[in-house]
């Protein structure tokens, strides 16, 4: 088996607190899933960014084509009676 | 079983005085004062920094990014680790000597780390094995430390000790990857450990500080912790194939304040600082 010469690509999603949404933060290089959730630890929690991770292989990830965008997401721009702007907010509705 | 004889005065009661003072070796000692905790906390502390600054040095020359960033992460644990048992050893000492004084202005001889740590850099997988096996070692000295009477070291042990099972996992991981990987990484960590075995001897041959410390009951006995330090080596060896090698009983005596030359250069280094601007601040 011919060996690769560079470890393939994570993208990592940190968790900063309990009850948060795990959120992209970057990529790192690794050689398999273990070692990548130890580089994710290296390179992106020793500031106490976290306490949860997620890596997943760059190439599993399927993404829009940018060449679409215009179908995909020009639609939306006009639609702005989607947005819940026209409701007043009670003053004891904090967080919205 | 606990290591420690059972004993009522865990807290702050007087001990017994320090073996240390009691020169039954005849050898160069180094010139501890009579509190055992004082020269304990010197050998724990000196272990971390010295590996501390060997494992700096690949900051910049690590074979990935990642594990530049693993390395200097380990690093920075065990500068920690350092900073509380020089202060902890300042305070005992009461000479008003700074944590800073005693990592920046004491000479070699003064050092009591153990031979394994300043052992030079060679390939990656060197590194990962001396790491491998401090970190076994480590692991099992703090878990025992943890139920210290002495409160500062078992809270010291209790904190480091998430610390090194950290270490450990990322060194027994590296470990079995290259042991089990190519011929040639398999070449490189079999020919480390066949360098490096020889170094644990001095894990469990106690010196002075530890045979006061162990007189004092707030350390285990080193000897102890051999067994099972071989317990948790071996599997690993085995995953990643590799043969154990055939124990060497050298005395080393890091323990002791007798080191190879490594060490006086690593100093010349890691001091040249303080020793050239004493009490240098930035």
């Amino acid at each position: 088996m011919k060996l690769q010469k560079q470890w393939p690509l994570f993208e990592v999603f940190v968790r900063a607190r309990a009850g948060l949404e795990h959120k992209h933060v970057g990529s790192i290089h690794a050689a398999d899933a273990r070692m990548a959730i130890e580089h994710a630890r290296d390179a992106y929690t020793r500031r106490q960014e976290g306490v949860s991770l997620w890596v997943v292989r760059s190439a599993d990830i399927v993404a829009s084509d940018p060449a679409d965008a215009d179908a995909l997401f020009e639609p939306a721009k006009d639609k702005i009676y989607r947005h819940p702007t026209f409701y007043t907010i009670p003053d004891e509705v904090k967080n919205l | 079983m606990s290591p420690y004889a059972a004993h009522a005065d865990a807290g702050n009661s007087k001990r017994p005085q320090a073996a240390a003072s009691n020169p039954a070796t005849g050898t160069r000692c180094s010139s501890l004062p009579d509190d055992p905790r004082f020269g304990y906390a010197l050998h724990l502390g000196d272990n971390a920094l010295v590996l501390a600054q060997r494992l700096g040095e690949w900051v910049g020359h690590a074979p990935e990014l990642e594990e530049d960033l693993a390395f200097a992460n380990i690093a920075l644990d065990l500068i920690g680790q350092t900073r509380y048992l020089f202060s902890y050893a300042a305070e005992l000492e009461g000479k008003g000597r700074s944590e800073d004084d005693l990592a920046f202005r004491r000479d070699p001889h003064e050092f009591m780390n153990l031979n394994l740590v300043e052992q030079p850099n060679q390939d990656f997988g060197h590194t990962i094995v001396r790491q491998f096996l401090f970190d076994t070692w480590q692991l099992e000295l703090f878990e025992r430390l943890q139920a210290s009477c002495e409160t500062r070291l078992a809270e010291l042990a209790a904190k480091a000790l998430k610390e090194t099972r950290y270490h450990w996992r990322f060194s027994a991981g590296w470990l079995v990857r290259l042991g089990d990987g190519t011929q040639e990484s398999h070449r490189r960590v079999q020919d480390a450990l066949d360098i490096l075995w020889r170094f644990t001897h001095e894990f469990f041959t106690p010196g002075d500080v530890d045979r006061a410390a162990t007189h004092a009951r707030f350390a285990p006995d080193v000897a102890t912790l051999r067994a099972p330090w071989l317990a948790r080596v071996e599997p690993a060896l085995q995953e990643a194939t590799l043969i154990r090698p055939a124990d060497v009983t050298h005395a080393w005596h890091g323990k002791q304040g007798r080191h190879s030359e490594h060490l006086g250069h690593l100093l010349a280094g890691m001091q040249y600082l303080q020793r050239t601007y004493p009490g240098a601040q930035w």
